[in-house]
């Protein structure tokens, strides 16, 4: 399979007989979004593949650059919708290198646990949407039973199922609350029994494992080469994980394994991310055995809230503040700052230029899912229209953080 | 381990230190200016260099300083796996924009520089399908410049857009894309 240079051809020339222009989306159930794959084919092999996308363009980088650095939280929420904890603690991360501050020890715990729960969350879909495209329709099933837990959890912290938006600059919105704490360990007690379900329903189906081993091989050279990151690539045998190699937060003081596949099919892919469930796991008790008692914000009156409400209504200052915090923001200094996390779909990176006004110049984001996507470029051995709807569904782009 | 600490700028001064400006560490990262036709030749160095091995391209982007001048710049993130090692490239870029195209360097800088090219119009000099990416064939103007208003302008579909006509940009509606 080559890159397509152009489609269109010359008026008059006919098509070869032979040679068929499929036009596959935007809305198919197995393009896992609005994303339009025009695909020239002969007989039953794909020659070419053309992806068209930004049918969900929303203009996220341009409306970043007139909103004030809280009101962007929400627009990074929409990004990955699967898993928004991540987008938030990414562009936290960017603001507060940014600001020269650090979250306290808890409210890092707290980010760290919900965007691994947000990283479960992520990789259960994959999990059950990559054999429903391949026709096996349970596993989806189970998998929506368990999302729902982990949306409950969520509600239970932040009042919103999907779009949480509960990171701030410098700490989180609020405090977990108590009930919080039996209800996650409870999950922590019966989701693995429930990986080791999904596996027993897909590891021996013949027919799924026909379908993926074996199909859409990147190998390591053309995943590098293609800027894969997250489980894409670690399943072609890169041992990269920005989690352990540039450890940000508290990911230093945990103990995880990276997983890594070497085969680089469409199995392997998604065999990483059903392992990649597991350690996740491990990370959230160990999140919920160390996590401190203390502050869930940094006491800065200038950049969040007062901690203690009723400081506003005592003093006259305090109030001052909180209002000029909630109506303009607070100003960043001058600077430039890239800063990466390991979202569920690879390097997460939020480029931000700041030109010391409460908005900035410049929000660049570095979406894994559009990295990703491009590896449909890259893939041996997918010869099939129906290969590449394997190849599809395992490489996981989130059309929403494709288009931005 | 500390980025800012390990990256090993003496090769690169000491091939380069005469045409490029550094600008040196910003919040972790390593900053070096290189002029626009030096991009390709410094890129492969970096990738290349058995010391440095930057082989994994993150990001590429596009940036509009209007109304300074010079008025863009295209930003290149790179990653080295094996050092783990960032370092920022800066192009600085005039009005109308060109660089040379990394695609011969790295495959993946193929959808980031069109996605540039959709947004600021950087032309990509030897990009082999430089088209709009988000936006629809047709379109006019580079919606993330910093002179295009944020709701587009005023037209049939969009009655909230900004008065005024849309910029005419003949050599994007005529001017075969390379």
């Amino acid at each position: 399979m080559t890159e397509v240079t152009e489609l269109t051809r010359p008026e008059g020339e006919a098509l070869n007989s032979k040679e068929v222009l499929l036009n596959l989306g935007p809305q198919h159930p197995s393009t896992h979004g609005v994303l339009r794959l025009v695909l020239e084919l002969d007989g039953e092999y794909v020659k070419r593949v053309d992806p068209h996308i930004g049918y969900l363009h929303r203009g996220t980088e341009k409306l970043a650059e007139s909103f004030t650095y809280t009101q962007i939280f929400p627009l990074t929420d929409r990004l990955d919708y699967l898993c928004p904890p991540s987008n938030n603690l990414a562009f936290a991360l960017a603001v507060e290198k940014l600001l020269g501050i650090e979250a306290p020890i808890r409210a890092q715990y707290i980010r760290v646990m919900m965007a691994e729960l947000a990283r479960i969350s992520g990789h259960l879909l994959i999990t059950g949407a990559l054999p429903m495209d391949l026709g096996a329709m349970t596993a989806l099933l189970y998998v929506m039973r368990e999302r729902e837990m982990i949306m409950d959890l969520m509600e239970m912290i932040t009042g919103a199922r999907m779009h949480t938006s509960f990171c701030r600059v410098g700490g989180v919105r609020e405090d977990l609350p108590d009930e919080f704490f039996p209800k996650i360990r409870e999950f922590c007690e019966i989701f693995p029994n429930r990986i080791r379900d999904y596996e027993r329903l897909l590891e021996d189906n013949r027919v799924f494992l026909k379908r993926t081993q074996g199909i859409g091989v990147i190998s390591a050279e053309d995943a590098i080469d293609l800027g894969l990151s997250g489980p894409n690539l670690r399943a072609s045998g890169v041992d990269w994980d920005i989690r352990r190699d540039e450890p940000y937060e508290i990911y230093d003081r945990l103990d995880f394994n990276v997983i890594t596949r070497t085969e680089g099919d469409c199995y392997a892919r998604w065999r990483c991310r059903v392992d990649e469930m597991r350690e996740s796991m491990r990370i959230i008790e160990q999140c919920i055995d160390q996590m401190p008692e203390g502050p869930f914000q940094v006491d800065m009156p200038t950049i969040a809230f007062p901690v203690d409400k009723e400081r506003v209504h005592c003093s006259m200052e305090a109030l001052i503040q909180h209002f000029d915090l909630s109506a303009y923001g607070f100003n960043v200094p001058k600077g430039e700052v890239y800063s990466a996390i390991e979202a569920p779909k690879g390097e997460l990176g939020f480029y931000i230029i700041s030109d010391g006004s409460p908005k900035p110049f410049r929000m660049k984001v570095r979406a894994p899912s559009f990295v990703n996507l491009q590896a449909v470029f890259g893939v041996t051995n997918a010869r099939y229209l129906a290969d590449m709807i394997a190849v599809l569904g395992s490489l996981d782009p989130v059309m929403a953080e494709v288009d931005k | 381990m500390s980025v800012e600490l390990s990256l090993n700028r003496a090769p690169i001064l000491e091939r380069f230190g005469e045409t490029i400006e550094d600008l040196g560490t910003a919040h972790g990262i390593d900053v070096f200016v290189v002029p626009p036709e030096k991009i390709v030749e410094f890129c492969r160095f970096l990738k290349d260099d058995p010391e440095l091995r930057f082989n994994f391209l993150s990001d590429i982007c596009g940036v509009d300083h209007y109304p300074e001048t010079p008025r863009f710049e295209a930003v290149y993130h790179l990653y080295s796996l094996p050092n783990r090692w960032r370092v920022r490239i800066k192009c600085r870029l005039g009005d109308p924009p060109e660089v040379p195209s990394v695609t011969p360097v790295w495959r993946t800088a193929n959808w980031h520089e069109r996605e540039a090219w959709d947004m600021y119009g950087i032309r990509f000099q030897g990009h082999p399908d430089l088209r709009r990416i988000y936006m629809w064939e047709g379109f006019e103007g580079f919606p993330q410049r910093k002179d295009f208003p944020l709701r587009g302008y005023k037209d049939k579909l969009n009655p909230f857009g900004a008065e005024g006509p849309p910029p005419t940009q003949p050599d994007l509606a005529t001017r075969e894309i390379p």
